[in-house]
């Protein structure tokens, strides 16, 4: 017993350091591991309020840069408008209305903090629980994709952008349909990289690449980038794409969260084939 | 007493401020990151008893992981800096100044030993901070490149603050 207590006070510094080491280690872990899921609601937004509160300042300074985007995105919204088809033929008629059914809604939100030059990056905004944002809602800006939200508390929410290595979302080739997962190699902001695309697709530098319908995150066709380079390594049987991104992180002011009202009956679906093998 | 620890306190305030709202958005490219809090627990006394050097270390880490939503990350990275510090220290203190008390920074110990100091300790810092980012050894070659032009990034940063803060602290003085 003594010579326990001898040794407590003797090495008491290195069993401080190796406690608390440890301890920073297990959080490490449990949040690489679960998603970081709830840690927003342990820090309570403190951060986010700080960060809130210095970007109503400096968000001044860039807002011609914000005006010019959404009106560069008003503009294609408008091209999209029913009206500005030509109507050919006499197919559409009045009774189309009880064909759709909204799938997808669009909660706006304004960004407080953004990273993109660490391997991970996380984007903070100004939009919780309080205003229907959940996790796993997938998240567009302007011009194209953004990434996933990963944490809420009630007033705000993190992303894990589309600029991490966690982050894999399903994509295709817009011409064709060839699908691919886009990850980011954490080298340059503006490109990221399509894998696992069938080498015996025909693809193009230049062609367009846009999300599909294969997760429950983004509806088809929200636009990522196109391809700036295509390679294929020997003996592989699938290209790696090099796409640069539509969206430009370094500039992003404001974000698109989408809530797809039929997620949770496809989730249901595909979690009952589960048990099916 | 309590105005020393007033200081301190501020300073940490200081240092923590410019490393969110200024070094965080130093956006030069994806391999230079560079951190500059650490600099706090570099410059405590050199007679700071080693547990409160380990505890600080650790406040101070939680407090970054907090503001950047990195659970863990900073924790693990300025507790074990921490630590080395008290190692570091034992080796290449002299005996002065543990007596005089002083706080290891550039104008008090010299730029060669401050700058080598500084690059051992924020190298540890860095190796452990980048590579638990990364969760892996998957990108080893690459992480590696990054924590040595990040901690050559954050020398420098600290350098440059010192020289430009401790000469206006000189020139009040005398």
């Amino acid at each position: 017993m003594r010579n326990l207590i001898f040794f407590l006070y003797k090495y008491y510094t290195f069993i401080l350091f190796f406690f608390l080491e440890v301890m920073s280690l297990v959080i490490l872990y449990r949040y690489n591991n679960y998603q970081r899921a709830s840690f927003l609601n342990y820090t309570g937004g403190v951060a986010s309020k700080f960060y809130e509160s210095v970007n109503s300042a400096s968000n001044y300074l860039s807002l011609r840069r914000i005006n010019d985007s959404l009106m560069y995105e008003n503009a294609r919204l408008r091209a999209q408008q029913l009206n500005a088809y030509y109507q050919n033929g006499f197919t559409l008629s009045s009774i189309v209305d009880t064909v759709y059914k909204q799938q997808y809604q669009y909660i706006s939100a304004n960004i407080v903090n953004n990273s993109i030059n660490k391997r991970n990056n996380y984007i903070t905004i100004d939009k919780g629980r309080l205003h229907g944002i959940e996790t796993d809602m997938g998240v567009i800006g302007s011009n194209g994709v953004v990434g996933i939200v990963t944490s809420v508390s009630d007033h705000y929410a993190t992303i894990r952008s589309a600029l991490n290595s966690n982050t894999k979302i399903s994509a295709m080739v817009k011409k064709n349909g060839a699908f691919g997962s886009l990850e980011w190699d954490g080298d340059n902001p503006r490109i990221s990289s399509l894998l696992h695309v069938n080498k015996h697709v025909p693809v193009e530098i230049g062609d367009e690449i846009v999300t599909n319908n294969y997760s429950t995150l983004f509806p088809v066709g929200i636009p990522i980038g196109t391809i700036k380079e295509k390679s294929l390594e020997a003996e592989d049987n699938f290209y790696t794409l090099d796409v640069e991104l539509f969206t430009d992180f370094n500039t992003l002011k404001t974000v698109y969260v989408i809530r797809n009202i039929l997620k949770d009956e496809q989730k249901t679906l595909e979690n009952n084939l589960k048990g099916d093998h | 007493m309590i105005i020393d620890l007033l200081t301190y306190f501020l300073r940490l305030l200081l240092l923590l401020l410019i490393q969110l709202l200024v070094v965080n958005n130093i956006e030069l490219n994806t391999y230079i990151n560079p951190y500059i809090y650490p600099l706090f627990i570099l410059t405590l006394p050199v007679n700071t008893k080693p547990w409160q050097v380990v505890c600080i270390s650790f406040a101070v880490g939680m407090t970054m992981d907090i503001f950047s939503s990195t659970p863990g990350l900073h924790m693990a990275a300025t507790t074990f800096m921490g630590y080395v510090r008290i190692y570091f220290l034992r080796f290449a203190a002299t005996k002065e100044d543990f007596e005089s008390r002083i706080s290891p920074t550039l104008s008090k110990k010299g730029p060669a030993w401050f700058l080598f100091y500084t690059f051992v300790l924020l190298f540890f810092h860095h190796l452990l901070l980048f590579y638990f980012e990364v969760y892996g050894f998957s990108e080893f070659f690459r992480t590696f490149f990054r924590v040595i032009l990040s901690t050559i990034f954050s020398v420098m940063l600290i350098g440059l603050g010192q020289i430009l803060f401790y000469r206006v602290a000189n020139k009040s003085n005398g």
